[in-house]
């Protein structure tokens, strides 16, 4: 048992480490500009009295290394910064932003996840039939298919037809009931677009233990093929279906910056488009800090738990 | 209805262009390259047939289209007819006209993106591999630094501070996009550099680059191939998505992604016409990711 949580102490040193590189890597990000982040925002056309007042606002007259102690202490105690183009603080435009989009992968996780490991399994249990091939062939479709592209069509069939509203507004009165039906097809689109994945990789890491000489020993038993695959492969697949699944999830919460803009949805992924396109360094870096927290979070997650579910990876040379 | 009649039409055309490909590239084929094409299955001829079409489409791009790339023609939205195969855009611009441009512009773009991604990453990554030590270990942390963070946000964040221009556009991707490769270069270059024949040539007193190039590349070359497949569809989807989102290639450069984003409001009235560049990216995908799957399986020896 101890051995465990020595595992997950030394993963989640390793998780903190990542986390300061990725903060350094965003804060620094800036520092590669040929001028200055005043100079690029102004133009070439500004005073030298317009750009010494915005350097005084954004603090560059500090060294870089003091810059960026500010912000990361700052971070660290919830204040974001404040955003350049509306002068609000940052994080009270992220607040309920950061709500509705975790709702929305959360939401898209609850559909994909179950959904993927079944097709998945059945694929397996059926290689080689037209299920299994349809299926190998759709997937790897809807792999290809842009996240727009697929929005559109369910628009086109779902939204057309009145069935399900094609923009998401939520006000104070909105029920969870309400949210989950008005969200429905971007979280439709989110499981479309991830589900293919999941399941590929979870035919792949079953189809890949049923050479092995104890399935063939189960089989020789007698044991019926669904007991075989359910029983005897997927708990030794379980570890590259824990990290292909939160590899996806992770996705997921990236992933719907596309579909929140084709859906008009309020979460953070538009609010980081809109201020990409106004070049409002300050909100692009505190999202791009959550965002990359919430994957690097996952993968720690799936580190730990697959390492779980197979004690010879704890003991590995 | 209309549903179930165009994937019947759909899949009928998947079987004709696979099998009409297959016969004919194993007509073209040499002697020697009869077999692979004959034992191609139909996913991967008809894979091959679509990206030969869009090549020549971006090729003679100028001599199809009816009209010019951004020329206005009166009329904004109007149906699907003649001489407006495909209707017009808001601006009252050719859709077909802008559609066949489309595929010069972000084709080109992606595939130049892609290549600019495949030299830097796999020649680092080959040359990591080479060197070994302190240069391999410091260049291999730092690849892994930037790949923590989600591509789609690092490259929001690089074009945030850059400015959105197509130059930036393909820096920015074939940057992010470079570190994927050199994980790969390296892992599969480290695999060849420990074998005799690379000692010998070594001691045979080669420099560097003749080692890169000639010894180690073409031992290397076909995962980097299938990798090259699978990367210029993920260049191909950001860059669409980035074009989508209005920060990728700008009006009035004929561009798929942003395409779709002008004639979205179409899609409301139940105007499919905005689907179209999207369904022509998803095809070229679709097609490459084919024809991957099939040089992987070929690869791997899987037989089964």
């Amino acid at each position: 048992m101890s051995d465990i949580w020595r595992m997950i102490g030394r993963r989640l040193l390793l998780g903190l480490l990542t986390l300061f590189i990725i903060s350094v890597v965003i804060f620094g990000a800036t520092e590669l500009l040929p001028g200055d982040l005043a100079r690029e925002l102004l133009g070439q056309s500004a005073t030298e009295e317009t750009l010494a007042a915005l350097r005084e606002q954004l603090g560059l007259n500090d060294p870089a290394p003091l810059r960026y102690w500010n912000w990361l202490t700052d971070v660290l105690q919830g204040d974001l910064g404040v955003s350049m183009a509306t002068q609000k603080p940052i994080s009270e435009l992220v607040g309920t932003r950061l709500g509705n989009t975790l709702f929305l992968a959360l939401y898209a996780a609850a559909l994909s996840v179950p959904l993927s490991l079944l097709l998945g399994v059945l694929a397996a249990l059926w290689r080689n039939s037209v299920f299994d091939r349809a299926s190998n062939a759709l997937a790897l479709t809807a792999i290809s298919f842009p996240e727009f592209f697929v929005a559109y069509i369910l628009v086109l069939w779902l939204a057309q037809t009145g069935l399900f509203p094609s923009m998401v507004r939520i006000t104070g009165a909105t029920t969870t009931l309400d949210l989950l039906y008005m969200s429905f097809l971007p979280a439709l689109t989110l499981t479309l677009v991830v589900t293919a994945h999941m399941m590929r990789m979870t035919r792949a890491a079953i189809i890949n233990l049923l050479a092995s000489p104890y399935i063939e020993m189960a089989r020789l038993k007698g044991l019926s093929p669904m007991r075989v695959v359910l029983l005897h492969a997927v708990p030794n697949a379980l570890a590259p279906i824990i990290n292909v699944v939160a590899l996806n999830l992770a996705y997921l919460i990236t992933g719907v910056v596309v579909v929140e803009v084709v859906f008009v949805y309020p979460g953070l992924g538009q609010l980081m488009i809109d201020a990409v396109t106004n070049r409002d360094i300050a909100v692009v870096q505190a999202i791009a800090l959550i965002f990359a927290a919430a994957y690097v979070l996952l993968n720690l997650l799936a580190d730990i738990l697959s390492t779980i579910t197979n004690p010879r990876l704890m003991h590995r040379k | 209805m209309i549903i179930l009649v165009s994937i019947i039409v759909g899949l009928g055309l998947f079987f004709i262009v696979g099998i009409a490909a297959r016969a004919g590239l194993q007509a073209a084929a040499p002697a020697h390259h009869k077999p692979m094409f004959r034992d191609m299955p139909l996913t991967a001829s008809f894979g091959l047939a679509v990206i030969l079409f869009y090549v020549v489409v971006a090729i003679l791009a100028p001599a199809i289209a009816p009209f010019g790339e951004s020329e206005v023609l009166g009329g904004q939205y109007l149906p699907w007819g003649s001489p407006h195969y495909l209707g017009t855009d808001k601006l009252g611009r050719d859709m077909l006209t802008r559609l066949i441009y489309g595929a010069r512009n972000t084709v080109g773009i992606a595939f130049a993106t892609t290549a600019l991604a495949f030299v830097v990453g796999s020649v680092l990554g080959i040359w990591a591999a080479l060197v070994g030590g302190r240069l391999d270990q410091w260049m291999s942390r730092f690849v892994d630094a930037l790949m923590a963070i989600p591509a789609l946000i690092f490259s929001l964040l690089l074009l945030t501070i850059f400015g959105t221009s197509v130059l930036t556009l393909i820096l920015v991707i074939a940057a992010v996009d470079a570190t994927r490769v050199y994980r790969l270069a390296r892992s599969v270059a480290q695999g060849i550099v420990v074998m005799d024949y690379i000692e010998a040539a070594r001691l045979r007193g080669e420099g560097m680059w003749r080692l890169i190039r000639r010894e180690i590349l073409p031992n290397a070359m076909a995962p980097l191939v299938a990798e090259f497949g699978l990367r210029f569809c993920f260049v191909f989807l950001s860059i669409s998505a980035l074009s989508f989102l209005g920060l990728g290639i700008k009006p009035p450069t004929a561009d798929w992604g942003s395409m779709v984003r002008e004639n979205a409001t179409l899609i409301t009235f139940g105007d499919i016409t905005p689907l179209l560049p999207a369904g022509a990216i998803a095809l070229l995908t679709v097609a490459v990711n084919f024809v991957v799957d099939w040089q992987l399986h070929r690869a791997s020896g899987l037989k089964e």
